[in-house]
């Protein structure tokens, strides 16, 4: 009697878990009712829980368009802080619907690790900081530094592949964690910190006495960050790298979260910008939300260059120039695919 | 007579599998064992479906592709430009250098706390008490970090060594302290130096045979030999002689502040003082309370019939107790060694590169074959264990009772 219990309960979890994998990301999540969006474990600017325990940030903002995109709600996302040893796998054994934690586009990752990235939505380089009153001026002075550096990144290699090029020899002091790695950089522990420029520009957004470190002008690698997706369920990539897409587009349109729902309301003369909010056409059904999908996302969160401004630009601590993230016209690499 | 024995000759009907108590308890035992195979079976062919689902397979061929980074610890010449075979092989020997370090810093400590503990002094007894409970009730992790906090933030950094910086070498210049690592000199060997070594293996060698010697000389005659200053003497003269024959081959590199660091010299870096002083610190609590219960194990008869002979209280620690102890000590003491050089995983918390790092951490982040490099892992510390238990077990058949 016990043991055909026990067979039949075993029976039962095994159909379960076959039915739980046939399930489509984007029916899991909308079954749910919340996104699990995998984030960085802090990062000013771009993933940081606030004073009352509200995730904001660059990234952040991302995975509250992606769920009101879904969703209707920006505020239905659950953030998973993941470091950067634990986040791709995290991403593949289904513990989270999207990765948008400042993460390298790379060949490997895209193929053999089973992922798709699905836009970039920071094109970003790997920089170093130091103390400026090492009197170093430039990355090829750093010959014997000792440099803290986040173990699991691609940053790792490029560190490697820098000073060998250069001839020159390095002590790399790993790290597991952003905050561990500043906790080193400050003590001393480490002459150099070397990771994403932006990331380098938040983290030293945090310092008590910015103006004793520097970021150094190399940038010594290409590090294009966008949100992941598990590879296999396109229709849920579809759906996250055209939320990116619709955010950069509505910049390029001039669409902004103050004047989207009077646009929404009538179609306009631009036939790209009516099929986007949904005023012609169907195309919100075409990856099965709703019409007015991208109207409700930038009314939410704002379009790219907004959420740029808020989070990193200019006028906040981390102080980020545009770039190569400003917009195509404006001679940066920010382009989105046309609504057609 | 041929009755009583044919009588009973029934055939073997299969509800004996059952009804006979003579077959059931081997019936159940297959249906087990097959139970038990049917399970395995479903589990590998799960991960494998699973991981095909996810458009991975199984390959251990990345073993075998450049690494591509840079590992600060080596104890065998590697650069970024090697492959993860070789970056795991760093690793390895890495790991098994902080758990033989700290195997024997913990044997040390733990018998000294475990006899002290065990001391007529109060004071001494009480802090001996307080230290093992201290270190055995509170997680290692948080012990390796202590450390290495201290470690970090309590050293002055290499630049104030600089004149003026506040912050001085000790021991003649020889020895930098600081929150990048201990800087100690290094030999440097020039030619003859092999010669100088040789003498000097070849007079611990005779002090093994002269201590052999004068215990058979003892048994035979009784007569007591000066073994110690012998020994001594043979640990020093011969070799040091040779030394200043030779022209002083070997000389020491005095590790100097230059650029951003000190150079020259040997670097024990930070992470490894904070993995190795923790696991020896927390482990040797669990070693001292292994001691004392190994002497407290020997009846106290033992002690009262030595002291009857008129032997010293140390000498009768020495000759009578502490043989007894071990083998009430070995066995579990194997158990810790294992526990130790396991516990050693955790040195990622601190960034010391052990195989954890490299081939569970750097190489698996790179590769995205965590399954492979979490096997290889799980491989590697079984064997590691099993060869320290067998060796362990060795010695306990030396020390444990022999019975005839």
């Amino acid at each position: 009697m016990k043991k055909s219990v026990f067979f039949g309960a075993l029976a039962i979890a095994g159909l379960t878990a076959g039915v739980a994998t046939a399930q489509s990301t984007l029916e899991q999540v909308q079954e749910r009712g919340t996104l699990q969006c995998g984030s960085n474990e802090g990062l000013a600017g771009f993933a940081a829980p606030d004073a009352n325990g509200n995730w904001e940030g660059f990234d952040v903002a991302l995975c509250r368009a992606i769920a009101t995109a879904v969703l209707g709600d920006p505020q239905a996302v659950e953030f998973v802080p993941l470091t950067s040893q634990t986040r791709f796998t995290a991403l593949a054994a289904g513990e989270v619907d999207v990765l948008v934690r400042n993460s390298t586009w790379t060949f490997s990752r895209d193929t053999d690790l089973g992922l798709d990235f699905k836009g970039v939505n920071y094109y970003d380089g790997q920089a170093f900081m130091v103390r400026s009153d090492l009197g170093v001026s430039s990355a090829l002075e750093l010959d014997g530094a000792t440099v803290c550096i986040q173990t699991g990144t691609t940053t790792e290699l490029n560190l490697a592949d820098f000073f060998r090029v250069n001839n020159m020899s390095y002590e790399p002091v790993p790290v597991a964690t952003n905050a561990e790695g500043q906790q080193q950089y400050l003590a001393g522990a480490c002459d150099v910190y070397t990771t994403d420029m932006s990331a380098l520009a938040a983290t030293r957004a945090t310092f008590e006495n910015v103006d004793e470190h520097v970021i150094l002008p190399e940038i010594v690698s290409k590090e294009p960050l966008g949100p992941v997706v598990r590879h296999g369920d396109n229709e849920w990539g579809d759906i996250v790298g055209w939320t990116l897409m619709g955010l950069v587009a509505a910049e390029e349109f001039g669409v902004t979260s103050a004047n989207v729902r009077e646009l929404a309301e009538a179609p306009t003369d631009n036939p790209q910008l009516n099929r986007m909010l949904g005023t012609s056409g169907d195309f919100g059904p075409m990856i099965g939300l709703s019409n007015d999908w991208l109207v409700n996302v930038i009314a939410a969160v704002g379009n790219y260059g907004e959420i740029f401004e808020e989070n990193i630009g200019e006028n906040t601590p981390v102080g980020l120039a545009r770039g190569l993230n400003a917009l195509w016209t404006e001679g940066g690499l920010q382009y989105a695919m046309p609504f057609n | 007579m041929a009755d009583i024995t044919d009588a009973p000759r029934d055939g073997f009907r299969l509800s004996q599998l059952l009804y006979d108590a003579r077959y059931r308890s081997m019936t159940i035992q297959v249906i087990a064992a097959i139970l038990l195979m049917l399970m395995l079976v479903e589990l590998v062919d799960n991960a494998v479906t699973n991981l095909a689902a996810l458009g991975k397979d199984i390959r251990f061929s990345f073993l075998w592709s450049t690494s591509g980074y840079d590992i600060n610890q080596r104890l065998i010449p590697y650069t970024s430009q090697d492959t993860h075979a070789r970056a795991a092989l760093v690793g390895i020997l890495n790991t098994l250098l902080v758990a033989f370090l700290g195997c024997i810093l913990a044997t040390v400590i733990g018998v000294l706390a475990g006899v002290m503990r065990l001391s007529k002094n109060w004071l001494v007894a009480r802090i001996m008490t307080f230290y093992v409970e201290a270190m055995r009730n509170t997680p290692l992790l948080i012990w390796i970090l202590i450390v290495f906090a201290v470690m970090t933030e309590a050293t002055p950094q290499p630049r104030e060594f600089r004149e003026g910086g506040g912050a001085s070498m000790i021991l003649w210049d020889s020895v930098a302290i600081s929150n990048r690592g201990v800087f100690i000199p290094k030999p440097v060997w020039a030619e003859g130096s092999g010669l100088v070594v040789a003498v000097f293996l070849l007079s611990i060698a005779g002090i093994f045979v002269l201590r052999r010697f004068a215990r058979k000389q003892q048994e035979q005659t009784g007569k007591q030999l000066p073994v110690f200053w012998i020994s001594l003497g043979l640990f020093f003269v011969p070799a040091l002689l040779t030394f200043f024959v030779m022209g002083r081959p070997i000389s020491l590199e005095m590790p100097e502040l230059g650029g951003f660091n000190f150079t020259g010299g040997v670097q024990i870096r930070n992470s490894f003082i904070a993995l190795w002083l923790a696991l020896a610190l927390y482990t040797s609590a669990f070693i001292a309370e292994i001691v004392r219960s190994g002497i407290l194990a020997v009846s106290k008869g033992q002690t009262e019939a030595a002291f009857a002979l008129g032997i010293q209280p140390n000498r009768t620690m020495q000759l009578i107790i502490l043989p007894q102890a071990l083998r009430v000590i070995v066995p579990p003491l194997i158990s810790q060694y294992l526990n130790l050089t396991k516990n050693s995983s955790l040195a990622i918390a601190v960034g010391y590169m052990d195989v954890r790092s490299t081939l569970g951490g750097i190489t698996i982040n790179q590769t995205g074959r965590e399954l492979e490099g979490m096997l290889l892992l799980g491989i590697f510390y079984l064997i590691t264990s099993l060869i320290i238990s067998a060796f362990m077990n060795l010695y306990n058949s030396s020390v444990k009772l022999k019975e005839r």
